[in-house]
Order: C-alpha cells, then structure tokens, then sequence
C-alpha cells in the first residue's frame, strides 16, 4: 500500500497568456510569462521557486532551458515529455517532491507559439513500423480509434458533432476561449473530411498559448492570497507508443489511470463536480467519458447526445471550451487543471459551475498513448 | 570489445523485406508471433525468437483515409491489420478505392514498393 498523497499539496496560483494568438513572441516568453503571472497571483517571487517542471514541443531539455530562462536554481526538476499529458504527471511528480521535502515552490510550465510559427509543430521522431505508410499524425491515429468505435458500437459523427457543438457553447461562455460564435451539427459534419471520420471540426484548434501552475505543499498553501485548490488524487499509465500498438483502439490506458486516482482521491464518480477531458479531436471526450466509468463502454456517443455535457446539462465537461474551442497550442493538458482549480475557486464566471468542489482534470498524451488523471478539490474536501 | 556479426532485428527484417519475404518472429518455448521485431518477446522476456515466413492472411482491424490534395498525389488508405498469427501492424491497404477499404475485409499480404522502398501491403482478397 502506498502512502497516500491525498491533499498534501495544491496549486496556489495558475496563469495564462497569448490564449489564441500570440504573433511576435517565442514560446518561452509565453511560458515565462505565464509563470510570473501565476507566482503573482500565489503571492510569491521567481526567487522562491526551487522546483521546476516543464514540457513543450520545441525543447528538447526543457527543464534546463525554463529554469535557466527564469533564473531559477531548481533543488528538483523534471523535464519528462509524455505528451499532452505531462503536465498532470508534473503534478504528480511535484506533490511526491513537495511531500519529501525535495523542493517547496514547484512551477509547472508550458508554452507554444506554433500558431504565430506557422502551425502545428512536433518534435516527435518517426514512428519505425509506421512512418512508410505516411499516417498523418495525430489525427490518422484517432481517426483508426474513431473509425473502430462507430464499427463497434454504431458510434456516429453526429454523436462525436454533438461533443464539439457543446464545446461551443461552453466557449461561448468563456471570454479567453479562441473560437467562438454559433456552430451547429451541421456544420460539424459538413466540415471537410481530414483523415475519414473526422472532420475540420472534430479537430483541436491550433493556437499559440503559455500557462503556468504553482504548487506548495498543504502546510504553505494557506496562507496564499487565493484559496488552494488540492490535489486529491492523481495517477498515470501507457500501454503504447504507436497506434498500431494500442491493445484495443477503443478502450484507453484511461481505464487503468481512473480507477488508480480515485482511490489516491477517496471520492466516487457522483462526487465530481466537472470533468476536464483532453479533447484533441471529438472522440476523446466519448472514450474519456467510458474509461473513466461515467457511462458504460460503447455509451458514450449517446451519453454525449441531448446536452447532457453542454451548459445547462447534467454533468459538465470540458467548461472552457476544451481544446476544441478554447485553446490548444499543441499539449493541452495543463490548461484542463489550470480550469479545473478556476472553477473549484468560483472564479469561472458566466461558465462557473455552481458549487464546484471536485473537478477531474484528465491528460492524454501521444496517440491515445499516455493517460494521466488527476482529480483536484476545495479545502472543504480534505 | 566484441563484435556482433549478426544484424539485429529491425535491420533482418528489412533485409527480409529486400529479399521481398514478410518475416515475423516466433517464439521458441511459447509460440507466440511477435511483430514488431524485437530482441525478446515483448513484456514476457522470453528469447529465442525464430523468424518464420508470415501466412500473408490479415483482417482490416481499422482504416481511414487519409485526404490529401490530388497535387500531392490524391487520397490514400492507412489501415491497421490484424495478422493471422496474432499480431496487428500498420500498412496500407491498395488496388482498391480508399474509400472502399472496410474493416473485417479479408486482406492479403505482398512486398511491394512504396517510395522505392519495400515494404508488406495488403490487397483485398
């Protein structure tokens, strides 16, 4: 049995800069500035900070280049690159630091100007048993995924449009959210096909955007200027790297990372006040919402149908307007915490959802590879 | 320092390929087909891995098209095929419309070029 975690650290301040369009900045200035935002609001200096964890998709040595941008000597660091999902595994790894006393103020960072660069940007090798057949990932990889979920389980696009028109609507609630403006099932399924069955619209945005999160430990998280929002519960797991080693393309490495943070977290899926799930494209949200047991497998096209995650439904996902209409500068893991700790503060205004104590912040990284949940609650919840 | 004569795996399975044969490997104690080709079964350890000619016999377990501007050479099909002895790999499925590739359609293996390079295709059988 392994200690638990459970409420030994929190974020005490996040921040966010260039969400969208950022022309003329690098994405290290993103990143740096994002950090002094979110020490800001935490009440701290650059000074304080002697744990940095980082990922972005033009460093090779992350950690190297962000602490020595920042002038930071850090006591701990990790730079590890799991893909979109880093940042949840950052979290992770900065509440086991924190909790050993290996550092005291961890920054976790990111930031991607591929928009302004002139698009989507990787600095992923080539795939050995793939690149020959030219897959045009990612998206080649969740179309096989999406492809395979509708030949199971009669999943429709009209079912995975219904994930990207309440994107929409909740963006439209979101004044930071990059797309926004009326969008219909229609449109979604009259968009032009990129890789069969997706469409333009079942794809993320491709945005620029840094963000920043500061964690301490419980005992410092107090007597911040904001309330601390807890890290309750969090784990990862990966079974791939490529696709076509996925065990089976509808069904994620989600079902192992769920389970794992709920029991670190102590709290039952009905205890979950909002779920922030990585949706590069429409089917993620579907098989997000299966794995990590919110509805059976299979379910999730219908599940997602009626409204039941837009504003005004039943059980509210991805309250920014997700990647698909918030923000998505290429890894857009950190973004689902940093919403995550926004609503649990009841700082989300036209979008906050009411009485927000729990939120699940879920990573997905590669393609559908790494899965890293992280589960994030008030003081009222330790 | 000792030299090792033999080509590992990746490069005798591209050297198979060469030879225009689609080599899979099986393991000696259990039996079990692995492909990619890997120095020891993967999450098993088990060694002593034969190379075995693979039947050519798979099912299309995924496919997409990949659309992509007739300039640049049109459509194409990326499809995931699940073998006969057990292991799942990417290629392409052709002498088909894209569009016409389905999952569970029976398919059938040959070495064929691809950008002037071999490499394991599948056509419908």
């Amino acid at each position: 049995m392994s200690k638990s975690l459970r409420g030994t650290a929190a974020c005490v301040g996040v921040g966010m800069v260039g969400c969208g369009e950022a022309p003329g900045r690098s994405a290290m200035e993103l990143l740096a500035e994002s950090v002094h935002i979110a020490l800001a609001e935490a009440g701290l200096n650059i000074a304080d900070v002697d744990g940095v964890f980082a990922a972005t998709a033009v460093h090779s040595m992350p950690a190297m280049s962000v602490a020595e941008y920042l002038g930071v000597r850090p006591r701990f660091s990790n730079g590890s690159n799991i893909g979109g999902s880093s940042f949840q595994a950052h979290a992770l790894n900065a509440a086991l630091a924190l909790e050993a006393g290996l550092c005291d103020v961890a920054v976790i960072a990111y930031g991607s100007n591929q928009r302004s660069a002139g698009g989507f940007t990787s600095i992923s090798e080539p795939m050995p048993y793939e690149a020959a057949f030219k897959p045009r990932n990612p998206i080649t990889a969740y179309a096989l995924a999406a492809a395979r979920h509708m030949h199971e389980f009669g999943t429709t696009r009209t079912h995975m449009a219904e994930v990207a028109v309440a994107a929409r609507q909740w963006a439209n609630l979101n004044p930071d959210a990059f797309a926004r403006g009326p969008l219909s099932i229609d449109d979604v399924l009259n968009a032009r096909i990129i890789n069969d069955p997706l469409g333009k619209l079942d794809c993320c945005l491709v945005t620029d955007g840094g963000a920043a999160m500061v964690m301490t430990r419980a005992d410092r998280a107090k007597d911040r200027p904001k309330a601390p929002v807890y890290l309750l519960g969090a784990a990862m797991a990966h079974h791939h790297r490529m696709i076509s080693c996925m065990p089976a393309l509808t069904v994620s490495a989600a079902v192992d990372s769920g389970p794992r943070a709920f029991e670190m977290a102590g709290v039952a899926r009905k205890d979950i006040d909002l779920l922030m799930l990585y949706d590069a494209f429409t089917i993620n949200t579907i098989l997000f919402l299966e794995d990590l047991g919110f509805c059976a497998k299979g379910e999730g096209g219908p599940f997602v149908s009626g409204g039941r995650i837009a504003p005004g439904g039943p059980l509210p996902v991805n309250t920014s307007g997700g990647g698909l209409s918030c923000v998505h500068p290429g890894m857009y893991g950190l973004y689902t915490m940093i919403e995550a700790v926004t609503q649990i503060r009841g700082e989300a205004g036209a979008r906050q959802v009411k009485n927000a104590k729990v939120a699940l912040a879920h990573g997905n990284g590669g393609v559908l590879s790494s899965q890293v949940t992280s589960i994030w609650g008030s003081e009222a919840t330790l | 320092m000792s030299k090792t004569a033999t080509l590992g795996p990746e490069a005798q399975f591209r050297a198979f390929l060469a030879e225009g044969k689609f080599m899979i490997q099986r393991a000696k104690d259990s039996g079990r087909y692995v492909f990619y080709p890997r120095v020891a079964v993967p999450g098993t350890g088990e060694t002593g891995l034969d190379w075995v000619e693979a039947s050519g016999d798979g099912v299309v377990y995924s496919t997409t098209v990949v659309r992509n501007r007739p300039e640049k050479g049109g459509d194409y099909n990326v499809a995931l095929i699940d073998l006969a002895e057990g292991p799942r790999m990417m290629s392409r499925v052709v002498d088909v419309e894209p569009t016409a590739v389905k999952i569970g359609m029976k398919v059938r293996a040959r070495v064929a070029a691809l950008d002037g390079q071999p490499q394991v295709l599948f056509t419908p059988l």
